[in-house]
């Protein structure tokens, strides 16, 4: 098929750029390792806590190495459950040391929620039957509000928890 | 002078009016929830009657999304076909058929919505449990639209058929295009509204598969962008030459791209599941690079468009490198609406981009970014296209003319529409960048610091959204007045000629059987892998939630 010579010149202007973004961005997967989060592991809906991840004593912010953190909540209409502190009292914020590397790992014992917290880009879909996770580095102290931002119903807008990233001691 | 010209088959317009009818209630419907989605997330505002924001906000997605559009479409189609390849009395009826379906099935998920059973908004994920007609409402919409599909067809098939050895004209040739997209695409949403979602909320079956459930959607859900955008591009590529006083740059170019379309619009779905767990990253990746080829047709239609007006310019001696942008007819609203639209599609598209870009995903999904992303693309590219088709299509089919008046109503119509989604559309992206999540009510968040930085921006989209409102009543005053009050006489139904310089159209692009084939090819394998993968390691499904939406 006859293609102008100017259309030709855009379009491979045009591909190339695709191209060019395609590879940053599967470098960025393929290279760096920087996936979206796509965790694998399923877990039945009805039996959550059941799951070593989501047992009482394993929920919320747990330090598993020099500077590694396992963060494990459980979503449900309408809130995130961190687990309990020593005391036996709900916890409503997690404070996390700037610089640590955190895993984030979360299902769900109902609808699907959303998992982002603000202004970062800790951002991932929770739904029932999977466990999904993913790992960030804080930089930056400062207040974060996790947010739910998948409705899950009347009171989707009030399931929110604050996440402190502070200065080392 | 004084008589009714109308510009098409007597009984094919009514049936294209009908369609028009409501999709233009639609508009009004649903923008009126629209504003008043934005003035409850300004905080200053609660909804009286004790009507939730989520009950609006499902009205305002299944009415805009897939009642307007759909309508207006299929209406636009038939009026298309019936100019191009004619329609016999048999396909008349059995487009009227259909279009009773839809029309039962919108006003069944309707009533559904209004008694508040079914708050789960436009996309329904599971497991959110609204009452079975909504499904049962939502399916015969689907079922409807096919009829109209395969009339189309049929229609094509049977001037092919009168007609041997010619190609065939190519705004049938588009609508074609579209129907099988649509077609393709509606197969998905059907398996899963048939086969999980009316079982599931009847209670006989107690649980679903939420993944296949969503696959399922999106397979859809993307192609049905496209098959709102296509009805703009027939208009851009084949009406607008005839209006701005030129020709089609290219046949064979125009029938490429919407090729394109067709392969590359379906085995995308997954590019709005990137955040989401049990999806292989690798297929992700896959959907990703098939996504960005659909970029490849709007590419070609950009130039396209251009050459076209540049041609049209030269042609009435314009010389200077940029000289012939002044020849273009600013002050003809058929051409302004469509062409703001056009325009708009430039920054709109180039959010789609960042949209589908993998791991870039994770900075705005689900943020009101999106909402933003979406009221740029279909919310003014589309619908500023279809607004500039109303105004010659419905003075032409009911016999009226379009009026100095409705034209420079037109022309303001635009401008308050451009200015308020400037407004609205650029709060929500750079909301969207500081976290402010989509689809939810207004909400302090305990307080946050964070979530109150969002609410000026949410204060400005009340305001783009109540400008925007102003445009919808001006153009619903414009659609009535064109159907009832518009002097008699006669518009035309511009259809434009292929320039004479352009190259002859080769045979392939008429080969059906391997454009539906490739199709076929990609989608298979896009999804075939993943799939049986979802279903191999299917965690136990999820039982329905009917009380969290009520």
């Amino acid at each position: 098929m006859h293609l102008h010579k100017y259309e030709r010149i855009w379009l491979i202007f045009g591909i190339s750029s695709l191209v060019l973004f395609l590879v940053v961005l599967g470098v960025g997967a393929f290279y760096k390792g920087t996936q979206p989060p796509s965790h694998l592991a399923t877990v039945d809906p009805t039996k959550v806590e059941e799951h070593e991840a989501f047992r009482e004593e394993n929920l919320g912010l747990r330090k598993v190495g020099e500077n590694d953190y396992i963060v494990s909540v459980i979503a449900s209409a309408f809130n995130y459950n961190f687990g309990k502190d020593d005391e036996g009292n709900t916890i409503r914020k997690i404070e996390i040391p700037v610089g640590s590397n955190v895993l984030f790992q979360a299902t769900t014992t109902d609808v699907i929620h959303g998992f982002q917290l603000a202004g970062t880009n800790v951002n991932m879909m929770v739904e029932p039957g999977y466990i999904n996770s993913l790992k960030t580095t804080f930089k930056k102290t400062g207040t974060y509000t996790l947010i739910c931002n998948e409705y899950c119903g009347t009171g989707h807008h009030l399931m929110a928890f604050e996440v402190e990233v502070i200065d080392n001691e | 002078m004084n008589d009714k010209v109308k510009d098409i088959n007597k009984d094919d317009g009514k049936l294209v009016m009908a369609h028009m009818y409501v999709a233009f209630i639609s508009l009004f419907i649903g923008g009126l929830m629209g504003v008043l989605q934005t003035m409850v997330r300004s905080g200053t505002f609660t909804l009286p009657f004790g009507i939730g924001y989520y009950q609006i906000l499902t009205v305002h997605g299944v009415i805009l999304a897939l009642v307007l559009t759909t309508f207006f479409i299929v209406g636009f189609q038939f009026a298309l076909m019936s100019k191009t390849v004619g329609m016999s009395d048999q396909q008349r009826e059995s487009a009227w058929f259909g279009y009773w379906i839809m029309l039962f099935g919108t006003i069944t998920t309707a009533i559904t919505i209004l008694v508040g059973k079914a708050n789960v908004l436009y996309t329904f994920y599971a497991p959110l449990k609204a009452y079975p007609t909504f499904y049962i409402g939502l399916a015969l919409v689907v079922i409807g639209s096919w009829i109209a599909c395969f009339t189309n067809f049929r229609q094509l098939a049977l001037w092919k058929k009168h007609h041997p050895g010619e190609k065939s004209p190519l705004l049938a040739y588009m609508v074609v295009i579209n129907m099988l997209l649509w077609f393709i695409a509606t197969l998905g949403l059907a398996a899963t509204v048939l086969i999980q979602f009316i079982p599931w909320s009847l209670g006989m079956v107690d649980t679903i598969n939420v993944l296949v459930s969503r696959t399922l959607f999106w397979y859809f859900g993307h192609p049905l962008v496209y098959f709102w955008l296509l009805p703009a591009y027939m208009a851009w590529y084949a009406i607008i030459p005839k209006i701005i006083g030129g020709k089609i740059f290219s046949d064979s170019l125009a029938r490429l791209a919407f090729v394109l379309f067709l392969m590359f619009s379906i085995p995308v779905g997954f590019h709005h599941q990137l955040t989401e767990p049990g999806i292989d990253p690798l297929w992700k990746f896959i959907q990703v690079v098939l996504t960005f080829m659909v970029i490849i047709p709007s590419l070609l239609t950009a130039f396209s468009m251009f050459a076209t007006f540049e041609l049209a310019g030269r042609s009435k001696g314009y010389t200077s490198l940029f000289g012939w942008f002044k020849a273009l007819p600013w002050k003809d609203v058929r051409f302004f609406a469509p062409m703001a639209g056009m325009i708009t599609f430039i920054p709109a598209g180039t959010g789609g981009i960042i949209n589908a870009s993998h791991q870039m995903n994770q900075v705005i999904h689900n943020t009101i970014w999106v909402t933003g992303h979406f009221h740029l693309t279909v919310g003014t590219t589309v619908i500023l296209t279809f607004f500039g088709i109303s105004y010659w299509l419905i003075p032409s089919l009911t016999g009226r003319r379009l009026t100095k008046k409705v034209n420079t109503l037109g022309m303001i119509q635009t401008f308050v529409w451009m200015i308020g989604m400037f407004i609205m559309s650029g709060s929500m992206h750079i909301a969207g960048l500081l976290g402010a999540p989509r689809r939810s009510s207004y909400s302090e968040y305990g307080g946050s610091e964070q979530a109150t930085e969002w609410i000026g921006y949410q204060i400005s989209q009340a305001i783009g959204g109540s400008i925007l409102f102003i445009g919808i009543i001006l153009m619903v005053y414009i659609f009535f007045y064109m159907v009832f009050a518009a002097p008699k006489g006669y518009t035309e139904f511009p259809m434009a000629e292929v320039s004479e310089n352009a190259e002859p159209t080769p045979k392939f692009l008429e080969n059906w059987k391997l454009w539906i084939g490739i199709t076929i090819a990609l989608i298979l394998f896009a999804y075939t892998v993943p799939f049986i993968d979802m279903l191999h390691h299917s965690p136990p499904g999820s039982p329905g939630f009917e009380d969290l939406i009520r």
